[in-house]
């Protein structure tokens, strides 16, 4: 059984994302064609397939998409109750993400959020928190 | 060129459904390989193919040595896990029709509950060196790890588009039990629930209940299949393979599809469906008994829809109507599933297909003439429909 909590493996294609996280910096690959981010990272652009990418850094915020709050951990590294979310980026693409510094009873489908990273080990999660709407 | 009708299942076997089966998963494979040679009239030195999951954890190979098959000239495993349950009897299928092999058993043996259980965080798996460590990167950390959070953030979002509520995924859970509650067999044997138990029973990953989660168990189930035309011969009446089919779908992952368009849908289902009334020229109609897979309540409603016995987000009134009564419009897993029975990673579920269309069920369904079975849902799953020959 598990007991510290898993950190994510650095792969060839990836690993440019969790050393961002480590500076503190939220970082997506984006289509030099297209102009369009995706996540996850890979080789060619999802949406025009064009393989001329770079990084670059998306604001940060996005709402819950959909939402669990876990209540029997998979390992004592997590401690329940944990909400786990699908977090849609303003830019588009989604990814998965811890909602934290907030009430698990308080999420919902919607909510808008803001990155925020959790050191962990050597590495960073980002994660996200829940942001105030800004009156446009 | 069809496969529709041209292989049949001849034997089912299994070994009991337990939490502890106090013995290895080789004797577990065995076992059930056997009794279902021995319920098809034939003799391991009748078997040439054999076919399983890449998670199960008995190679072929060794099946065939535990039991004297002389020979083997077609071995295969389905990746995915229960989405390949139905996937094993379509890969027979094809050997079986292409003259590859006369006689191929599948099979899925595994001490899930005493053994190695799923949905515990396996640093292995988050760190293994191929395309699905990458995606486990973008999960596991975050304690993304068990089955049941996996389906909860998809229900949620269910829940959320289609106004279905809790309560709705509970009578999936009510009606499986009702069931197994009548068939000596299953786990759950004598132990039916009410919907006020669902609800009362804890929290695992909201909105899923305890009650809305399968259990896990110790246990193996094979099925012999070969050619129509040899099955004629073999004792029992065989369950004619009319449509057999794969399938993944866009933006598909390992139980953590939530990147393409539709979060609330099982679009890997929905191409099985396809395929399946395809191949088989019948209509949702023509489908006497459902065996869909229940692993969890939500994604029975889900499959009721990609497979269009209902409408998309219909499947909460279909359920409440009655729908999946033994005497309603779609009895649904009349052995109790996989929620009341055992959790055989769905291969239980064809077993009880072949029992219904032999007429031979506890909880029989008169005159059951196809019945559609269902694999592992939020994976890339598989399907099969069945007839009576």
């Amino acid at each position: 059984m598990t007991t510290t909590a898993p950190v994510p493996t650095l792969y060839e294609d990836t690993a440019p994302y969790w050393r961002a996280a480590v500076e503190g910096r939220f970082a997506l690959p984006r289509c030099r064609a297209c102009r369009r981010f995706h996540h996850h990272p890979r080789a060619w652009c999802p949406y025009c397939w064009c393989t001329d990418l770079e990084w670059a850094e998306p604001s940060g915020r996005g709402i819950v998409l959909t939402y669990t709050t876990v209540h029997q951990p998979p390992s004592p590294a997590f401690t329940a109750p944990y909400v786990l979310a699908v977090i849609e980026l303003a830019e588009g693409p989604r990814m998965m993400a811890n909602v934290v510094d907030c009430a698990p009873d308080t999420v919902r489908v919607g909510t808008p959020v803001q990155v925020t990273f959790e050191p962990r080990g050597d590495v960073a999660i980002p994660q996200f928190r829940p942001r105030e709407e800004t009156p446009s | 060129m069809t496969l529709s009708g041209k292989a049949a299942i001849a034997g089912i076997g299994a070994t009991e459904f337990s939490k502890d089966s106090g013995r290895s998963e080789l004797r577990l494979a065995a076992e059930c390989v056997s009794a279902a040679v021995r319920d098809a009239g034939l003799t391991p030195s009748d078997v040439d193919g054999l076919v399983t999951f890449t998670m199960d954890g008995n190679a072929e190979i060794a099946v065939a040595r535990e039991l004297g098959i002389p020979e083997l000239s077609f071995f295969s495993r389905i990746h995915y896990g229960g989405g390949a349950a139905a996937a094993t009897v379509q890969q027979a299928a094809m050997a079986v029709a292409t003259g590859m092999a006369d006689v191929v058993v599948a099979y899925r043996a595994f001490n899930e509950r005493s053994g190695m259980r799923f949905g515990q965080v396996s640093s292995a798996a988050a760190h293994q060196v191929n395309t699905s460590g990458v995606d486990n990167s973008f999960h596991y950390p975050m304690g993304l790890a068990t089955p049941a959070a996996t389906v909860a953030l998809v229900a949620q979002r269910y829940l959320h588009t289609y106004g279905a509520t809790s309560e709705d995924f509970g009578r999936v859970a009510v009606v499986d039990r009702k069931h197994a509650a009548t068939n000596p067999d299953a786990w759950f044997h004598g132990k039916p629930i009410t919907l006020a138990e669902h609800q009362a029973s804890r929290w695992v990953a909201e909105p899923l209940h305890l009650l809305d989660c399968c259990q896990e168990s110790d246990g193996g189930v094979a099925l012999v299949v070969t050619s129509a035309e040899r099955a004629r011969d073999l004792p029992n009446p065989p369950a004619l393979i009319t449509a057999a089919a794969q399938g993944s779908g866009p933006g598909q992952y390992i139980m953590t599809s939530y990147y393409r368009d539709d979060l609330a849908a099982l679009p890997e289902m929905g191409v099985v469906g396809g395929q399946l009334w395809r191949q088989s020229g019948l209509a949702r109609s023509d489908i006497d008994v459902a065996v869909l897979y229940d692993h969890f309540t939500p994604y029975v409603l889900m499959q009721l829809e990609e497979l269009g016995f209902c409408g998309r987000g219909e499947a909460k009134d279909f359920v409440r109507d009655g729908a999946l009564e033994l005497d309603g419009a779609l009895p649904l897993n009349p052995h109790g599933g996989q929620l009341g029975e055992a959790y055989i990673h769905g291969m239980n579920g064809i077993a009880e297909a072949v029992r219904q269309l032999r007429g031979t069920a506890v909880n029989q369904v008169g005159g059951a003439a196809n019945v559609l079975v269902t694999a592992g849902t939020g994976v890339p799953t598989s399907g099969l429909i069945l007839t009576a020959a």
